[in-house]
């Protein structure tokens, strides 16, 4: 009877010291530092927040995704600690603060092997709207075009839509992605389709044999290069942000995100460090 | 503690445990009709339904659409597993070498194991150009029946193997006796008799892929509108919860756990009904 | 085939001949279909074993992932997925088999009880599992304040499995022959005695077969986890830290990060390789329990 009992009794006492670990944990502020949103921005974060846990131990960095969406709601209701966001803030979120890590821009891509050389911008608002059909009415193939949207809640689509100046409901979408990977998959296993997508994420899968073209805009080949230089029409901040002026570990970490012996982390995740500070 | 005492305490023991898991899906029903109070108060339900679209950011709700998506692949799928899992059934028993048999149930137990983000990943990187090739823009319904149809088929297959395997104890020596083709007999015995447990794996098969979500956000374009061919894409009420879940808040929020309130009635009415004909045959 | 041949009219000729015709399309047609099965079935595991097996090494399994999983191992995401199955486990597994003990030994399959929680299990076993994703995010992590952890990952895990778990385990319990529980009661043994020593060993195999079946729902598990366990891919320190699952990890790989596909390649083979394994155990333990598993599954 004893040991029958013991496995659920153990397991209870673990259960309750771990537990009481983490209040303790919060008494002290040794600091667990939470941070949710931009599922863009997410990769790097973990990446910095691993080297940041390093350099201070007795931290823990959660990053969880969900969107931009969710990194202004969660650092506006206090559920994570910093909100990451891959967009400037809008209008209506000026009461939160942001703190710029990095850079990335915003880039059509299409199949490698369509003859479409370039899209102008009435042209991509055309295609998106569905005004445009063929691809032969924009240079290309008498081949039928298949629009890939982003879903709902993405920065990156935000962008797009500011940039075009649409509204959601006038794009006329073939498909619909979640995130960069996928719009990347689905545009390389089908020649005719079109989509907009992170350059890094874009640039990284290009120069690494998937079937994938970089449609310059204004004449100006997105690349890792033209956002550092400023040229590229359609390109945004990656922001933490938070809800008060930053204190403690999350200040710190914001500092540390930014600083430039971190840039090769940036760097990594196919992002361009913040310009000369 | 006197024998009665102790029996006394185990069986409190064990009902407390059993009525515990009773409730789980009774709590679990009511905690999403809570969560939805404040979609079905603010927007109304005639809103559900009468809506253009599905456009959360323009506070539009239709859900048709979304369980019109659901209700095609998960009927396309069983449309497509069910044949092939009464073939390898009949296969199994009647036409294939022992060893090969068994080798095709272990693969067929194997294919059951494997987790539904593989065959997403599988879809989207292999399946899903091949449809695009056939006609664009490949993520499609069809790639979604596919996937989904290869993913309910152990559970079709396994339920009519087992019952093959009874009819043909009970008939396939007397028919042999009689001088009736291979054919002849599975067609008039087997066959036939089989009605029921075809039946029961359809419930169950619709039950499971009613349900799935990860294989399907992944191959089947998420757009969401009343397809007009298989090759449109679609979205499902569940893709629409994984899509749309980790930025919703209010009211949106509340609707996603309306439309998983919907999910759940719809499983408990295909369940039901699965077990009232089982325990019928029984 | 079977009449012999003297006796043959021409017409009885001719439709033998047609039930042979008959009989070879059905063989064609059958023979076609399980080939097809197991065509899509082949394209699929190579698919995974060609692209998987290259990054796969000792050190994939002893590192952490680095640069969003595209270098280094899967040590803390193992470690993770581990937890996640032990909270689910320690917490299905009293209430399971208590349960199961209930049904079996004290009620009728037909009983209105019993009918009644298997009911309310068989819906429990078709909920989506992205609706325990909601359930779990709402009840465990925002309610009960645990938020993106472990616990309340594996605990939403839980509920999930429960259904299935009690499902074998009563029908193993169920199965123990009528003589044991007779000569029990000839001896004059209490009921729980019986059940705690006679008739529980009994089942072992089946209630064995119960927690592996278990342990490869929670293993396949995405949708459900996501929203309840999290996205961190770092060791985790205790059970309230938020631990990523190798099925989220596969997710991940494939749809967020850039030259993600080779890892999640090798990440799915090794999840596939641990449900062969499963399967494997499951199979020594006792074929009829592994097919039952799959019929209700």
């Amino acid at each position: 009877m004893a040991i029958r009992y013991s496995l659920p009794v153990f397991c209870l006492a673990y259960l309750a010291m771990t537990g009481s670990n983490h209040a303790a944990g919060q008494e002290n502020l040794t600091g667990k530092l939470t941070l949710t949103g931009s599922s863009t921005i997410a990769p790097l974060v973990s990446d910095l927040a691993k080297k940041f846990e390093k350099t201070h131990p007795g931290v823990r960095v959660d990053v969880q995704t969900g969107g931009s969406s969710r990194g202004v709601l969660d650092a506006r209701q206090g559920t994570a600690d910093i909100g990451m966001v891959s967009r400037a803030l809008k209008e209506d979120e000026q009461d939160l603060k942001s703190y710029p890590i990095a850079l990335d821009g915003i880039c059509v891509i299409v199949h490698s092997t369509n003859p479409v050389k370039e899209l102008t911008d009435s042209q991509i608002v055309a295609i998106y709207t569905g005004r445009v059909k063929n691809w032969k009415d924009v240079g290309g193939l008498d081949k039928q075009i298949m629009v890939v949207n982003k879903a709902e809640g993405r920065s990156t689509l935000e962008l797009f839509l500011h940039y075009t100046k649409l509204k959601l409901p006038d794009i006329k979408a073939d498909v619909i992605i979640g995130d960069n990977e996928q719009g990347i998959k689905t545009v390389a296993g089908n020649p005719y389709s079109v989509a907009y997508v992170s350059i890094g994420t874009a640039e990284y899968n290009a120069t690494h044999g998937t079937q994938i073209k970089l449609l310059p805009l204004h004449g100006i080949q997105p690349s890792m290069q033209a956002l550092i230089d400023h040229k590229f029409a359609l390109s945004r901040p990656l922001n933490l942000v938070t809800k008060t002026e930053p204190t403690g570990i999350a200040k710190e970490f914001i500092a540390f995100a930014a600083a430039p012996e971190n840039d090769s982390i940036v760097k990594g995740q196919y992002f361009v460090p913040l310009a000369k500070r | 503690m006197s024998l009665w005492q102790k029996d006394k305490a185990f069986l409190f023991v064990l009902s407390v445990c059993a009525s515990l898991a009773g409730v789980i899906s009774i709590f679990i029903f009511f905690f999403l009709a809570k969560e939805s109070v404040p979609a079905m108060a603010g927007i109304g339900l005639s809103q559900f339904v009468m809506d253009e679209t599905w456009f959360a950011s323009e506070n539009q709700y239709n859900v048709l659409p979304l369980l019109w998506g659901s209700v095609l692949v998960s009927v396309g799928a069983v449309a497509f597993a069910t044949p092939l899992g009464i073939l390898s059934g009949l296969f199994c028993h009647f036409y294939a070498p022992s060893a090969i048999a068994g080798f095709y149930r272990s693969m067929v137990h194997l294919l059951a194991g494997i987790p539904s983000v593989i065959f997403g990943f599988w879809g989207l990187v292999s399946l899903v150009p091949l449809v695009a090739r056939i006609h664009p823009p490949g993520p499609s319904l069809l790639a979604g029946v596919i996937v989904l149809g290869i993913m309910i088929l152990p559970t079709i297959m396994v339920i009519l193997d087992d019952a093959i395997a009874n009819l043909s104890r009970l008939y396939l020596n007397s028919t042999v006796a009689l001088g009736v083709s291979k054919w002849g007999a599975l067609k008039g015995l087997i066959l036939p008799n089989l009605r029921k447990q075809v039946g029961v794996s359809i419930l169950l098969g619709l039950a499971r892929s009613i349900g799935e979500t990860m294989a399907i956000l992944m191959v089947c374009g998420n757009v969401v509108r009343f397809p007009t061919s298989v090759f449109n894409p679609i979205r499902t009420l569940t893709a629409n919860i994984a899509l749309e879940m980790p930025f919703a808040m209010n009211v949106h929020r509340s609707a996603l756990f309306f439309t998983g309130l919907i999910m759940m009635v719809l499983v408990a009415i295909l369940m039901s009904t699965a077990q009232t004909r089982t325990s019928r045959q029984a | 085939m079977m009449v012999s041949r003297q006796v043959l009219t021409r017409t009885s000729r001719i439709r033998a001949s047609r039930a042979r015709l008959q009989n070879r399309i059905a063989a064609a047609v059958i023979w076609g279909g399980a080939i097809f099965v197991a065509a899509l079935f082949a394209w699929l595991m190579a698919d995974i074993l060609w692209h998987g097996w290259r990054e796969i090494s000792l050190a994939y399994f002893t590192q952490e992932p680095e640069s969003a999983g595209r270098l280094g191992g899967i040590s803390s995401i193992l470690v993770s997925t581990g937890l996640i199955l032990i909270v689910c486990l320690v917490s299905a597994l009293p209430i399971g088999l208590g349960t199961a003990i209930f049904l079996a030994e004290y009620t009728g399959p037909e009983d209105t009880v019993s009918r009644k929680i298997r009911l309310s299990l068989n819906v429990l076993a078709g909920t989506p599992s992205i609706v325990f994703g909601l359930f779990g995010n709402a009840f465990f992590c925002k309610m009960l304040g645990m938020g993106f952890s472990i616990l309340s990952g594996g605990l939403t895990l839980a509920c999930m499995v429960l259904p299935y778990f009690i499902r074998i385990a009563e029908e193993s319990i169920r199965s123990v022959p009528q003589s044991y529980r007779m000569g029990a009661v000839a001896l004059g043994l209490s009921k729980s005695t019986q059940i705690m020593r006679l008739i529980l060993p009994v089942a072992v195999p089946g209630i064995l077969g119960a927690i592996i079946l278990s342990v490869g729902r929670s293993l396949s598990e995405t949708a459900a986890l996501i929203f309840t366990s999290g996205y961190v891919d770092r060791m985790p320190e205790s059970l309230y830290d938020s631990g990523r699952s190798l099925s989220v990890h596969i997710y991940d790989l494939s749809m967020n990060v850039a030259g993600g596909d080779q890892r999640a390649y090798s990440a799915a083979l090794v999840l596939i390789v641990s449900l062969i394994l499963i399967n494997f155990i499951t199979g020594l333990i006792g074929r009829a329990w592994s097919r039952r598993m799959i019929s209700i599954s």
